[in-house]
C-alpha cells in the first residue's frame, strides 16, 4: 500500500476516534444500555443461578448484537450530513478503505469497550469463570463482524430518513451466524468443550468479512450519496 | 444465446415474449398443479411413520425449495443490473422477490402446520426453519429498503447491493444453524432423510417441485409485464401492442 | 385412491384440518400471487388505452394518421 494512503487511512481512524471520545456519551451510552439489559435478564428469567449460568452465553452475546445494531445506525450519519462523506467519496483514495478505516475506528470504541467490560457482566450472569477469556476472545472477534455487517446496513440506510428500523431488520438476518458461532463458543468453553473450532470459524469470518464487506459498504454509500 | 439474453433487455422484445410465452404456460402450470395437489392429497399413499400429515410435504417442500432457489435468481438479477446496467435486470430482480417472500411464507406456514400433527408442535426450531425464517426476512428486507428510497433507481441499486450481501450469507446461516441446533437437537425430530422416499411419494413431489418452479417463472414474468405497463405508459410501441391485443 | 371414501379423504384419520388447512392456505396464496399482477395489469392498460382514445379524439384527423405513421 503506498505510504500516502496508509497516511490518509490511519489519519481518518485517528479523526473518528478523535470525534467518537470527544463525546463520551458515544462510548458510554451503548455500555450502560449493555449492563441496564444484562440486569433485566436475571430479573425476568429469575435469580436461579444454574439457569443463568446455562443462558449467559446466549444472554451476552444477544445484548452485544442488540448494542452493536444502536450503534451502527449512527456510524456514517454525521458524516453524510455535513458532506464530508461526499468529499470521501470523492477523493483518490478508494473508498472501501476509507470506510473499513472508519469502521475499525467505531469497532475500537463500541466493540473492544464491550469486551473489556464484560467479564463484569459475566460474573453478574454466573458465567463459569474458566469460560471468560473465551467470551472476551469471541466479543472482541465477533464484534469486528458485527461492526463490518452493521456498516453495510448502516451505508445502504443512511441517505433513509428514519433508517434504524430498517437497520435492524436488514442485519439482523446477517448477524445469524455470528451469534451461533460467539455463543458456541463461550457455551463450549462453559462446559469444559472445546471452543476452538468456534472461535476458528469467528475468525474466518471476520477474515472473509474484512474483505468483502468494505466493496459492500463503499457501493452502499455511493448508492445513498446518489439518491 | 445470447442474442435472447440481449433481445430480453428490450421493454417491447420482453413485454411480447413474455405475453406469447404466458399464454400457454400459465394454464399448463396451474393443471400442473392441480394434478399434483390431487395426486399427492388423494392417491399418494400414506405414510408409515407420519400417516396423512406428509401429505403436506407435497407443498412445504417445493415450496421451500423454490423459494430458496428464487432468492438467487433474484440476486443474479440485481448483480446483471449492477455489472451491466440493464434496467430489465432491475425489473426482474423486483419481480421475483414478493414471489420468493410469499414462497417463503407458504414453507413457514405449511412447516409449521405439519409439524402440529407430526411431532406436537406447532414450532420446531431446526436448522430449515430458522433459515427458512431468516429468508423470509432477507426477501421483506429488500423489499423495505425499496420503498424506503425515493430516487428509484438508487433503490434498484441498494436492493442488489443487498441481496447480493444475503446471497453470500445464506449459506454460512444454513450452516451455522445446523450445527448449533444439532448439538441441542434429540435426533428424532429431524425429518428422516429423502432418500428413503418411496417412489409412489417421490413422483408427485418431482411433479410439483416443477409445477412450483414453472408457477414462480410464470408469476415473475407477469409481474414484470406488470411492471413495463407502469413505466411505459407513455411509449408508442406500448400503445401499439395494447391496440393489437384487442 | 388411497381412502375408501370421500369422507375418509377429507378426514384423513384426525389429520385432515392440517392437511387440508395447508392445503387451502396455499391455493388462497397462489391464487392471490398470480391475480394480482393481471388485475394491475389490465386497469393500467385500460387506463393507457382510455388516455389514447382520448388524444386521438382531441387530434384533427389528419394529425392522428401522421402519428400511426411515424411511429
Amino acid at each position: 500500500m503506498p505510504p500516502d494512503l496508509w497516511q490518509f487511512l490511519w489519519g481518518q481512524m485517528r479523526r473518528q476516534l478523535r470525534v467518537g471520545m470527544s463525546k463520551p456519551g458515544e462510548v458510554l451510552n451503548p455500555l450502560l444500555f449493555f449492563v441496564m439489559v444484562v440486569t433485566l435478564f436475571p430479573i425476568g428469567l429469575g435469580p436461579n443461578p444454574e439457569r443463568l449460568a446455562l443462558l449467559a452465553p446466549g444472554i451476552l452475546w444477544v445484548v452485544a448484537l442488540l448494542s452493536n445494531l444502536t450503534v451502527s445506525g449512527r456510524l456514517f450519519a454525521a458524516d453524510f450530513e455535513d458532506g464530508s462523506l461526499e468529499q470521501l467519496a470523492l477523493a483518490s483514495h478508494p473508498l472501501a478503505l476509507t470506510a473499513l478505516s472508519q469502521v475499525v475506528a467505531h469497532w475500537l470504541l463500541s466493540g473492544v469497550t464491550l469486551t473489556l467490560a464484560s467479564p463484569l457482566f459475566a460474573v453478574m450472569l454466573n458465567l463459569p469463570v474458566q469460560a471468560i477469556p473465551v467470551l472476551m476472545a469471541s466479543l472482541l472477534l465477533g464484534s469486528f463482524s458485527l461492526s463490518l455487517v452493521g456498516a453495510i446496513g448502516a451505508a445502504l440506510t443512511v441517505g433513509i430518513r428514519r433508517g434504524g428500523l430498517l437497520l435492524s431488520l436488514l442485519i439482523i438476518p446477517l448477524y445469524v451466524p455470528i451469534l451461533v458461532f460467539g455463543v458456541s463458543a463461550v457455551s463450549e468453553a462453559a462446559n469444559v468443550g472445546d471452543p476452538m473450532r468456534w472461535l476458528a470459524l469467528l475468525g474466518a469470518f471476520a477474515a472473509g468479512g474484512i474483505v468483502l464487506a468494505p466493496l459492500a459498504i463503499a457501493a452502499g454509500l455511493r448508492i445513498s450519496l446518489d439518491s | 444465446m445470447w442474442q435472447i439474453i440481449h433481445k430480453m433487455g428490450s421493454p417491447p422484445w420482453f413485454y411480447r415474449f413474455a405475453g406469447t410465452v404466458l399464454r400457454w404456460a400459465l394454464p399448463i402450470v396451474l393443471l400442473l398443479l392441480v394434478v399434483g395437489a390431487v395426486w399427492g392429497l388423494l392417491f399418494a399413499p400414506p405414510d408409515f411413520r407420519q400417516g396423512n400429515s406428509y401429505r403436506i410435504i407435497f407443498i412445504h417442500v417445493p415450496a421451500s425449495v423454490v423459494a430458496l432457489a428464487g432468492y438467487y435468481v433474484m440476486a443474479f438479477a440485481g448483480a446483471v443490473s449492477l455489472i451491466w446496467k440493464i434496467k430489465m435486470a432491475d425489473t426482474a430482480m423486483r419481480a421475483v422477490a414478493p414471489v420468493g417472500a410469499a414462497l417463503t411464507f407458504i414453507a413457514l406456514v405449511t412447516g409449521a402446520v405439519w409439524g402440529k400433527p407430526t411431532w406436537g408442535t406447532w414450532w420446531v426450531w431446526d436448522a430449515r426453519i430458522t433459515s427458512m425464517l431468516i429468508l423470509f426476512f432477507l426477501y421483506v428486507g429488500v423489499m423495505a429498503l425499496f420503498e424506503a428510497y425515493e430516487n428509484k433507481a438508487a433503490a434498484a441499486k441498494a436492493c442488489a447491493v443487498l441481496s447480493l450481501v444475503g446471497t453470500v450469507n445464506i449459506p454460512i446461516i444454513y450452516k451455522s444453524v445446523d450445527w448449533w441446533y444439532s448439538l441441542h437437537q434429540p435426533a428424532s425430530i429431524k425429518f428422516s432423510g429423502a432418500s428413503a422416499i418411496d417412489s409412489s411419494m417421490l413422483y408427485p413431489l418431482l411433479l410439483m417441485i416443477v409445477a412450483f418452479y414453472g408457477l414462480f417463472a410464470c408469476c415473475v414474468m407477469l409481474n414484470m409485464r406488470a411492471e413495463l405497463l407502469d413505466t411505459h405508459r407513455g411509449a408508442s410501441w406500448l400503445q401499439r401492442a395494447l391496440l393489437e391485443r384487442d | 385412491m388411497a381412502f375408501e371414501s370421500l369422507q375418509a379423504a377429507w378426514q384423513m384419520a384426525g389429520h385432515g384440518p392440517y392437511v387440508w388447512g395447508a392445503y387451502g392456505l396455499t391455493a388462497v396464496v397462489l391464487i392471490a400471487l398470480v391475480w394480482m399482477p393481471i388485475a394491475r395489469a389490465r386497469t393500467v392498460s385500460r387506463q393507457i388505452l382510455a388516455e389514447h382514445r382520448r388524444a386521438q379524439s382531441a387530434r384533427p384527423a389528419s394529425v392522428s394518421s401522421e402519428v400511426s405513421d411515424a411511429s
